[in-house]
């Protein structure tokens, strides 16, 4: 009896420890809403919460399966971060995104361990769009390298197709992160004949009085800023000082919200910024949101966040999730998908303009498709200026493509770098 | 002029600017340990704090507003009125000295005769609570600072030295400000110490509690006196800094930029404070010009900062300014 008892507690136990098709869509939300970043972490945690809340208030969750959102603070910091993921991964967690390129490198490893899906959309292991090698990590739609290629490719734009001769300096927060494009920039100078400075930052970024007056010095005919935090307002605020032409200085998306450009007032009018999704609130989504969610008293926050850039980051990273779990639920012919099938969906997820005009988001974001091979998406990037009479960003790029034929290679070298170093066999 | 003489004195001129900056925040430092022998781990967050308080109060934004909201079910978040610079800083001065109050009352006092290192992890605790208090409070946007402060080059300087070496200086009207405000703030700060009796009586306190209190002087007074005036420089230091990046919750790590300055100038000294962030100032953006960026690629100016102290440590382990310790057996 005794045993039977044992037998059949080992038994439930096994079967519960294999991952059973859950009752409910769980979406682990790694936020920051504490520390030196929450400024930030809030408006993308809120976006997040908030789109997960409207599908469940509209429409009873995906495909009736009602979302069950868990948010586990980590403060932008690594370890909490890594905290986060293992106490949340064992709630039957479909897919994480870290928020952070330092918690992403640790959960590499581990959640292609657990086999839990990573999204990491706009930072992280650059080369992890290599699907064939990081069979569950994604960083569609654009990843740090379509990011530099295409802040090139719009200043060719404006200097009548040629940059020979330029000089171009990149302003880079002194981390993994911030070093991210150089190896792409240099290869692209080497390609346009511009010639290509690199300043970096010490973290947090408070003092950049030599960074700036070296610039001022050099007079580059254009900056890229690849900053984060303190870092982007102090950043803006010296190129005003110096009265560096603001149209000529583009950050990458980490350094394009509200939040960079505000604290430099009328001066900051006229800075550029990457981004791979639309800003505003002008689409039909946010009707719904005020509807559903911050009309009912169920928003994440106080509702101010809505259609700044964080925050519609935020609701574009939970729709793209959602989507994923659509796709995933057609696949395998189930509602309560698991983790596996969720990886599964997202390998196939296509991204149209008419499945995004269906989702009341038109022109919201690029249309890109997932495979085995490409994990990234097809590195669409638009680009977004400030104007500050308005306060208010605007698209002045459609989603314009990376240049691939450099960075196909470069995706290539390091991802096969990592799949002999880590000892996986690549394949799809 | 060579070009690269010219752009070393303007790298120099800049580098006394950051250097006063830091400064602002070591001043806090010095005072608080000077009289009661506290290293105020707190100091930074007490900028943060102050410079929040501030920006909330000129806003007109109700305190606490999340939590009376999620309490009440109300839906406040500002009065409804813009409030002067000038009362705005007289109101946050207010609240740096009800918080210098309640620490004295609530924390230190109780822990009066305890190991250094035990006074140092209470403001440990004193800085990550303050931390806390000022989200809910004020919440964690990014805040801009205008309390009407210049901002941008210097025109003057500017055609000054172009005309004088042919190249147009880069001074910053922040800095130049920030300058004035901290040398009146070292002058004002050795005249109260010098010349009043409660600043005979801070440092009656500071050489000796126990004769200080012979001779009747209020431990507790001159104690929460001196966290006000660690709040006032806190508050000064925040508006600076503030206005620089906006207020937020990195501001306060601009304690990392003082830590070297302590090093160097030493924890007792006012003067030393100054002249301890002139150095590093001047030393790690020379440093920066000359090897960091051509030679070393560059951000070298945050452990320079912390080498260039270690080594007048070395030589002078009380600072430059400190007092020197010397205990016979």
């Amino acid at each position: 009896m005794n045993m039977k008892l044992k037998l059949t507690t080992l038994a439930l136990g096994v079967t519960l420890a294999a991952g059973p098709a859950m009752a409910e869509l769980v979406f682990p939300s790694l936020s920051y809403r504490t520390g030196p970043y929450a400024a930030n972490g809030i408006p993308f945690a809120d976006g997040y919460a908030d789109y997960f809340t409207l599908l469940n208030e509209r429409d009873g969750g995906i495909g009736g399966e009602p979302i069950r959102m868990i948010e586990c603070e980590t403060g932008y910091n690594t370890e909490k971060g890594v905290e986060c993921y293992e106490s949340t991964k064992g709630e039957g967690a479909l897919v994480y995104q870290p928020l952070s390129t330092g918690i992403t490198y640790q959960l590499i490893p581990k959640a292609t361990a657990d086999g839990i899906p990573v999204h990491s959309m706009g930072y992280g292991r650059t080369s992890a769009k290599d699907g064939s090698v990081f069979k569950n990590i994604f960083n569609y739609p654009a990843n740090y390298w379509d990011g530099a290629s295409v802040a090139v490719k719009h200043l060719l734009d404006v200097n009548s197709g040629s940059l020979e001769g330029k000089k171009i300096a990149l302003v880079y927060h002194n981390s993994a992160y911030g070093k991210e494009p150089i190896r792409t920039l240099e290869e692209l100078s080497k390609k346009h004949g511009f010639e290509l400075s690199l300043l970096p930052v010490d973290h947090p970024g408070q003092e950049q009085k030599s960074q700036w007056l070296q610039i001022r010095r050099e007079k580059p005919d254009n900056v890229i800023m690849y900053g984060w935090g303190v870092m982007n307002q102090v950043a803006i605020q010296e190129a005003a000082n110096i009265r560096y032409p603001m149209d000529q200085f583009m950050g990458i998306w980490w350094s394009g919200s509200e939040n960079d450009v505000r604290p430099a007032g009328e001066k900051a009018n006229g800075y550029k910024a990457l981004t791979f999704h639309n800003v505003g609130d002008d689409f039909p989504v946010f009707d719904d949101i005020q509807k559903y969610v911050v009309g009912t008293g169920k928003a994440a926050g106080a509702g101010d966040q809505i259609g700044t850039a964080l925050y519609n980051r935020g609701l574009y990273a939970a729709m793209l999730a959602a989507e994923a779990a659509k796709t995933a639920q057609g696949i395998h012919n189930t509602k309560a998908i698991t983790p596996a099938q969720m990886r599964d969906g997202m390998e196939a997820l296509e991204i149209t303009e008419a499945k995004m005009t269906d989702l009341g988001l038109p022109g919201f974001g690029p249309e890109f498709s997932v495979s085995c091979e490409n994990h990234g998406g097809n590195g669409l990037v638009a680009v977004s200026q400030w104007d500050a009479a308005a306060d208010s960003w605007s698209l002045i790029t459609g989603y314009e493509q990376s240049d691939q034929d450099v960075l196909t290679p470069l995706i290539a070298e390091d991802a096969s770098a990592f799949a002999a170093e880590s000892g996986i066999t690549p394949g799809c | 002029m060579p070009e690269q003489l010219a752009f070393a004195l303007e790298v120099t001129a800049n580098g006394l600017m950051a250097g006063v900056l830091y400064a602002l925040v070591a001043l806090g430092f010095v005072l608080i340990y000077k009289a009661s022998g506290i290293f105020n781990y707190a100091q930074g967050v007490m900028a943060l704090f102050a410079a929040l308080t501030l920006a909330g109060i000129i806003d007109g934004q109700v305190p606490f507003s999340h939590l009376i909201n999620a309490v009440l079910g109300t839906d406040v978040h500002h009065f409804g009125w813009h409030v002067p610079a000038f009362l705005a800083i007289l109101l946050t001065m207010v609240v740096m000295i009800a918080l210098a109050y309640a620490v004295q009352r609530l924390v230190f006092r109780h822990l009066v005769g305890q190991e250094p290192i035990i006074l140092f992890m209470a403001t440990i605790g004193l800085a990550y609570f303050l931390e806390g208090v000022g989200d809910l409070m004020w919440g964690s946007d990014i805040k801009s600072m205008d309390v009407g402060l210049p901002q941008g080059i210097n025109a003057w300087i500017d055609e000054t030295t172009f005309e004088a070496f042919g190249y147009g200086f880069f001074i910053d009207n922040l800095d130049i400000v920030a300058s004035i405000i901290a040398a009146l703030l070292v002058i004002g700060l050795v005249m109260f110490a010098q010349y009043t009796k409660q600043g005979r009586a801070m440092r009656a306190v500071a050489d000796d509690h126990q004769a200080a209190l012979s001779v009747g002087v209020s431990l507790n007074f001159i104690w929460i006196l001196v966290w006000s005036l660690a709040g006032f420089v806190a508050l000064v230091a925040g508006i600076m800094w503030g206005t620089k990046s906006g207020v937020q919750f990195s501001l306060s790590l601009i304690a990392l930029k003082a830590l070297p300055v302590l090093m160097l100038g030493g924890f007792t000294s006012i003067p030393g404070a100054i002249v301890g962030g002139l150095i590093i100032g001047v030393g790690e953006k020379l440093f920066e010009f000359l090897i960091g960026a051509p030679f070393l690629g560059g951000a070298t100016e945050n452990w320079f900062a912390y080498m260039l102290a270690l080594i007048f440590l070395v030589f002078r382990p009380q600072g430059l300014f400190g007092e020197k310790i010397i205990e016979r057996v």
